[in-house]
């Protein structure tokens, strides 16, 4: 058989491993994939986050067969998909809980990354794919939350958009351009349900195999932080910590999914607004683009964020001033930065403790926000412990890391309630502890007495 | 004398009501009866006679009432009035630009009204239809003669006076105002309406009060029986609004029980699965 390659298979699989490399891929990715056998709950994530990611893929074709993207009928679609198509409601509450759900398991996977060092060297681009990941995400659900046309929809995205607006010199023109009219209308509609339905699932799919590629060629990490390729091996070459992945683990994630599924049933068909959380009551009012709610909230996965956009006041920009002078004058003196960057970079942060008071604090409120969420990406870089795993740290980073998760969970909550002085001085302080958590990063996360790293993983079999 | 003072104090004690500083109105909580066939079917009625003139509910089709047991015969009887078909959404001849001009805002279509106005993690909709409807008073310096305690001003009137029957209202908050000077004192302002809607209003300055604000509304009304029916009537309404904006909740619970069981007995059957093969990793 000329020109055709040898191969283990036979029959119609060996015909097609001639062709394609099937069996090779199925090897690579699944029954020789040598996954660390130490893994415990929270490495149910990230198999469950690709499950909801099917999820809201299935229900949403079937969401776009009825719905209408247009100003005049795009309200009714929803309550004609919630009414008159046969399963339609059990296809829209899918997606909505889906769309929660998301971020659920998405929050508690990048929390297991931040706790056992995940993306610590050689894991840096498996974790900024996982970030960019995250920030489609976030596009992705702002998009889709316009398409019902509800007032929180509706005036949700009035707010957001109109942050542009803050940006100096182009803003205004800026937020034209992305509404494509003066205010959200149809045109907004139009673009938002392109972008929710083509553009970031194509680049959010895209990611996710990246995500996953660059994972399976550095291999998982697991929550000792020990590299299992670096430890003992069996004759054929494999980590004796590790196992295929196929079948452990994917018999192991199975039963993750069948407890996720359970919660996941459980709101659907009896609570599907989870008390409004999940879908707003407001956004059961068709939009109204003369009348504004009295309080526009958003979604509560986007809260957090949403309360240090709220936070940066003007008097508060004096806190940054003060941060950034500091940051800027321990750099230059202390800092181990070489040659023009000792003078370059305290430099650019006193410039920049000069524009917090020059620019209008709503712009430097879209930057926090936005920073909150970029600063993520340069984690493999800020952490600077010897170890990776929190287990090994000393226990006051434990105490480090619940003050952040608290924090985290209580800006969330004070972004779902109107302001008031006493709040807004609460995300004011939440803001400071989240950005200062990893800001001084480099400085804390090298002190304090670590634990020694054992050679292999902890291990007790089942 | 004996009756009415009895249906006075019954009816204090039911409407009788604080409100929390800044919220709104408290609302009553209005009693379950999303099971109750007949309860949802008297609603039905009622919203087709009595809401459906003004409001629309157009994602709601008339047979869809076959869910709540009524027969397509039955609904062409009783419900439909103005040659619409059994198969027709419910909407309404008034067009949005008439009802501005008349009432001042048009009447919201009421397909979702009940999930509209549910508050999170607070009362339901239903709760809040069910003390909206029950909480009008006449004041004849509205336009409409009438008022309303949950949603002050409204455009709406009573249109379900017959049923209800004469009411009074002393209506009684104690609040610290500001004053000019920059001070603050306490204020009492009693507002009493009487059944025609003629007010009478009394502010006094409350000299070393000592206690928070209040405000308590006491509707009274001189025939308690009527107020009792009344009451059974708009519990049924607002049952049915809130059926109406979920109709398939009913079957949708149900559907949950089994779920679950088969998706515990899966969350089984995989949890043994994954033992059977981590028996051997050592």
């Amino acid at each position: 058989m000329a020109g055709e390659k040898t191969v283990e298979t036979t029959g119609l699989l060996g015909w097609i491993d001639r062709r394609f490399p099937l069996t090779s891929l199925f090897k690579d990715h699944m029954s020789e994939y040598y996954a660390p056998k130490n893994f415990n709950f929270w490495y149910f994530f990230g198999s469950l986050a690709m499950l909801v990611l099917v999820i809201q893929i299935v229900t949403g074709i079937f969401l776009v067969m009825n719905y209408k993207p247009d100003a005049k009928l795009a309200f009714e679609s929803v309550e004609y998909i919630m009414r008159e198509v046969p399963w339609g409601w059990l296809i829209r509450y899918m997606h909505s809980t889906g769309a929660s759900m998301f971020f659920v398991v998405v929050y508690l996977h990048m929390l297991r990354g931040l706790f056992y060092g995940s993306y610590r060297k050689p894991r840096e681009l498996v974790w900024i794919f996982g970030v960019a990941i995250f920030l489609c995400l976030m596009g992705e659900a702002f998009f889709g939350y316009l398409l019902p046309w509800g007032q929180m929809s509706y005036w949700g995205a009035q707010v957001i958009v109109n942050l542009f607006s803050a940006i100096p010199f182009i803003g205004p023109e800026l937020a034209i351009w992305i509404r494509g009219d003066y205010v959200v209308s149809d045109a907004t509609l139009n673009r938002f349900f392109a972008f929710h339905v083509i553009a970031i699932p194509l680049v959010l799919i895209g990611l996710v195999v990246a995500h996953i590629i660059a994972l399976h060629e550095v291999g998982s990490n697991n929550p000792d932080g020990v590299e299992i390729k670096q430890g003992p091996k069996d004759r054929n070459g494999h980590p004796v910590d590790g196992i295929p992945f196929h079948p452990y683990y994917s018999v192991h994630d199975i039963m993750g999914v069948a407890g996720f599924l359970i919660v996941f049933a459980a709101i659907i068909f009896f609570g599907p607004e989870m008390g409004g959380y999940f879908l707003e009551y407001n956004n059961f009012i068709p939009a109204d683009p003369l009348k504004t709610p009295p309080h526009i909230a958003p979604v509560w996965y986007f809260t957090p964020f949403y309360s240090m956009l709220r936070a940066t006041t003007a008097d508060f920009t004096w806190v940054l001033v003060a941060g950034a002078v500091i940051a800027a004058i321990a750099l230059f003196l202390k800092g181990n930065l070489k040659g023009i960057m000792r003078i370059a970079v305290p430099v650019v942060l006193l410039l920049v403790a000069v524009l917090l008071r020059a620019i209008d604090a709503k712009f430097w409120g879209v930057v926090a926000m936005g920073g909150a969420v970029v600063i993520l990406f340069f984690l493999p870089w800020l952490d600077h412990s010897p170890v990776k795993s929190i287990r090994y740290r000393p226990t006051w980073h434990k105490y480090l890391y619940a003050i952040f998760i608290v924090n985290f969970l209580v800006l969330g909550y004070l972004g779902t309630q109107a302001p008031n002085p006493t709040f807004n001085l609460m995300s004011q302080i939440g803001t400071v502890i989240y950005l200062g958590f990893f800001f001084l990063m480099p400085i804390w996360s090298r002190l304090g007495t670590f634990k020694q790293v054992p050679d292999r993983v902890t291990f007790h079999a089942h | 004398m004996i009756k009415k003072l009895l249906g006075t104090i019954a009816l204090s004690l039911v409407c009788g009501v604080s409100v929390a500083a800044g919220g709104g109105y408290k609302l009553d909580h209005a009693p379950d009866r999303i099971n109750d066939m007949a309860s949802l079917q008297n609603g039905a009625k009622l919203f087709v006679n009595y809401c459906l003139g003004c409001h629309s509910a157009s994602s709601m089709r008339y047979n869809k009432l076959a869910e709540i047991g009524l027969t397509d015969e039955q609904i062409k009887k009783n419900l439909l009035f103005t040659g619409e078909k059994v198969g027709d959404l419910m909407h309404i001849a008034m067009t949005p630009q008439d009802a501005k001009k008349w009432f001042g805002a048009a009447p919201p279509d009421l397909s979702v009204i009940a999930r509209a106005k549910s508050t999170t993690m607070g009362p339901s909709g239903v709760d809040y239809v069910y003390t909206f409807l029950r909480t009008f008073y006449r004041d004849t310096s509205k336009a409409t003669g009438w008022n309303n305690l949950v949603f002050p001003s409204v455009g709406m009137p009573n249109v379900l006076w017959q049923l209800q029957g004469p009411r009074s209202l002393e209506h009684v908050t104690v609040h610290d105002v500001a004053q000019a000077d920059g001070s603050s004192q306490w204020e009492r302002h009693t507002a009493k309406y009487d059944a025609q809607g003629f007010s009478e209003i009394k502010t006094e300055v409350l000299k070393d009060y000592e206690g928070s604000s209040v405000d308590k509304a006491v509707l009274s009304s001189p025939d308690p029986k009527q107020i009792a029916a009344f009451d059974n009537n708009v519990a049924d309404l607002s049952n049915f609004l809130g059926w109406m904006a979920e109709p398939m909740q009913l079957q949708r619970k149900q559907m949950g029980v089994w779920i679950l069981l088969f998706l515990s007995f899966f969350l089984l059957v995989a949890w043994r699965l994954n033992a059977a093969y981590w028996k051997n990793v050592k």
